[in-house]
């Protein structure tokens, strides 16, 4: 009895491993094997682009396969936008970064010298290849006749949008509402705190991303109005259906520009430089272009564009983050820094009061 | 024998029958509410648009070079484990030394650890930033958002579990059956072979399933260490995540389910080693 069992025990161990290695085995041999790709390039991105790096990237890997022969294959990585930024100053190995707005690319030059402290001159337009804005969705016929930012502000009305200390957007969102008091007051700061602080007060959850908030509205059903990034607004529609929601827009906001950057450190290690390059430079072309205003990005060429793509684009008063905020690195000091202004009209328990 | 046939006795002994069956139907209704209502669900879910749709989802690069990883990460975790487990195990159980009751608090405390701070110290550690990181960076040595971060916060969070199986039993069991062994001139590796990997086996068994279950399913501290590059640093339950915030919701719940499917077979798989060996498990223990 007692001499087979540890033949017994040892057979387990065997089988679990025999188990798993089959497993893997299984998995490995019903997949066609691919060819190797010669070069990967990492792109740490934010969230809402998804699609459209999806997109991009094919017409990228197509246009260097055809100029060079060379494959490229592009791994992508999606978060909310100061996060993204957060773990590519830990480490993370970006070739590109191509996130939500300035701030959080000078973040990592500034943090890690992972890049020079004038990224944002050395590609066209601030090195925004497009710029979006900020919207709002509304559950449909707009129960709450939300028509523009004061309507967020009065009490009753559900707003949901992500928390400004981990999410680009969210930063933008704040600051377009602050941007809308300070010109309705003819640059009332201290009126422009108290606004932002009321339409906070109407916010039940703050996410981490703008993809976790847009969850939380569309299927969690939180919520009367989502602040969201103009191209988020549609991909919205697309994918719930334009019969549960409709977007608004609002008579003023702000001129978002989500720049993109090379990561010195890291193409030079890697030696991936000029594939880093090109796949930046692409975006400014007329194929990019186009491919930018299908996913409802707001092309800084629009010319390149279809335009049924561009009819989707309403013009509307927009303000920039330099005309008003005097750039990003103060905006994000006076106002997204710890115990700024965000940590001063934001303190979790606050609606009790 | 003669109690079972007097009634008067059974009934005093045994709860009333509305008793027996209300129990037996909560057990069963809480069961099915919390665990099998939720499992059925996630099959549901990723067979909604049909097999078609599945085979699309696990043809795709990124969702195989998940499944890979985490099947690495597993492969690479439980051995670790089982090893400190045992070791860990054996000197608590067989031994006594000054720290003990020290040790054994550190065994636990990746369990009372959220796992978001267990991510974050191999960042502080790890990171470009971090104590290590220069270090790291001079000589090219990539951790954190790499395998080796991936392993080393899998390993921190699913460290308790074989020891934790092992602890109580070998402390139970004492060391009066080794020290026989040794007496009858056995060596230690003998001894640890033939009288206490027995003695423990379905204890490490157990363990070592747990331990693969979670280090399978573990999200949060892989979260932070990850990366989330897809096709390269992206484990199952993190795909599962960006599927779904993708709104592929097949996608998110056909890998859900291959998780699940995964966790089923380790304890399919335990059963049918309890059912195949019944004999040697009525065994177990002293005797």
């Amino acid at each position: 009895m007692t001499r087979h069992v540890p033949a017994l025990s040892r057979r387990a161990v065997l089988a679990y491993g025999i188990g798993a290695a089959g497993t893997a085995a299984l998995i490995a041999g019903a997949r066609p094997v691919r060819a190797q790709a010669p070069v990967t390039l990492v792109n740490v991105s934010y969230d809402p682009t998804r699609e459209l790096y999806r997109a991009i990237n094919d017409a990228f890997a197509r246009h260097w396969r055809e100029k060079t022969g060379q494959q490229v294959t592009i791994r992508t990585s999606h978060g909310g936008s100061g996060r993204q930024a957060r773990s590519v100053i830990d480490g993370l190995d970006a070739d590109v970064v191509t996130l939500a707005l300035a701030g959080d690319i000078d973040a990592i030059a500034q943090h890690s010298r992972r890049l020079p402290a004038d990224w944002q001159t050395r590609l066209p337009n601030n090195s925004s290849p497009y710029t979006s804005t900020i919207v709002f969705i509304v559950r449909k016929s707009n129960p709450k006749g939300v028509k523009d930012w004061s309507d967020l502000a009065k009490p009753g009305v559900g707003v949901v949008t992500p928390n400004p200390k981990t999410s680009g957007g969210a930063r933008w969102n704040y600051l377009a509402a602050w941007a809308y008091e300070l010109d309705r007051t003819q640059k009332n700061e201290e009126a422009a705190k108290l606004f932002v602080e009321a339409i906070y007060r109407n916010v039940s959850v703050l996410d981490t991303g703008a993809r976790g908030s847009l969850t939380t509205f569309a299927q969690r059903n939180v919520g009367d109005v989502f602040i969201s990034w103009e191209n988020e607004a549609h991909l919205a529609l697309k994918e719930f259906g334009e019969d549960k929601f409709e977007i608004v827009f609002p008579s003023l906001s702000i001129l978002a520009e989500p720049p993109v950057a090379i990561v010195d450190q890291v193409v030079d290690r890697r030696g991936t430089r000029a594939v880093a390059q090109a796949y930046l430079d692409f975006l400014y072309t007329p194929e990019a272009q186009k491919i930018i205003a299908q996913n409802f990005y707001r092309p800084n060429r629009p010319e390149h564009a279809d335009r049924v793509d561009l009819a989707r684009f309403p013009q509307i008063r927009l303000v920039t983050i330099d005309g008003v905020f005097g750039g990003w690195s103060k905006a994000q000091n006076v106002h997204f820094s710890d115990g700024g202004v965000f940590d001063q009209i934001h303190r979790p328990g606050a609606a009790s009061r | 024998m003669s109690e079972i046939s007097n009634p008067t006795v059974a009934s005093a002994l045994s709860e009333p029958r509305w008793v027996r069956w209300s129990l037996i139907l909560i057990g069963l209704a809480y069961l099915s509410l919390v665990v099998l209502l939720p499992l059925a669900a996630i099959f549901t879910e990723a067979l909604r648009k049909g097999v078609g749709a599945l085979h699309e989802v696990f043809a795709d690069d990124a969702t195989y070079s998940a499944i890979i990883l985490t099947l690495t990460v597993a492969a690479i975790t439980v051995p670790l484990n089982l090893v400190f487990g045992v070791a860990a195990a054996w000197a608590i159980a067989k031994f006594e030394f000054p720290g003990k009751s020290l040790l054994i608090t550190f065994i636990d405390l990746p369990f009372s650890v959220s796992p978001v701070v267990s991510g974050l110290i191999f960042v502080l550690l790890f990171g470009a930033q971090g104590l290590f990181g220069p270090w790291l960076a001079a000589n090219d040595i990539k951790i954190i958002f790499a395998l080796p971060g991936i392993v080393l916060a899998t390993t921190f969070v699913t460290l308790p579990f074989i020891a934790r199986e092992l602890i109580p039993l070998m402390q139970e069991q004492g060391t009066a059956e080794e020290e026989a062994a040794l007496t009858l001139g056995a060596s230690g590796l003998r001894a640890f072979i033939t009288v206490t990997l027995p003695n423990i086996r379905w204890a490490l068994l157990y363990g070592v399933l747990l331990c693969n279950a979670r280090a399978m399913g573990e999200f949060g501290a892989v979260a932070v260490v990850s990366g989330h590059i897809r096709g390269l640093t992206n484990t199952m339950p993190l795909h599962v995540e960006i599927l779904y915030n993708e709104y592929n919701f097949v996608g998110a719940f056909a890998v859900a389910a291959l998780l699940a499917l995964l966790a089923l077979v380790t304890l399919g798989a335990k059963s049918l080693l309890e059912w195949r060996y019944g004999d040697a498990l009525a065994g177990k223990g002293r005797h």
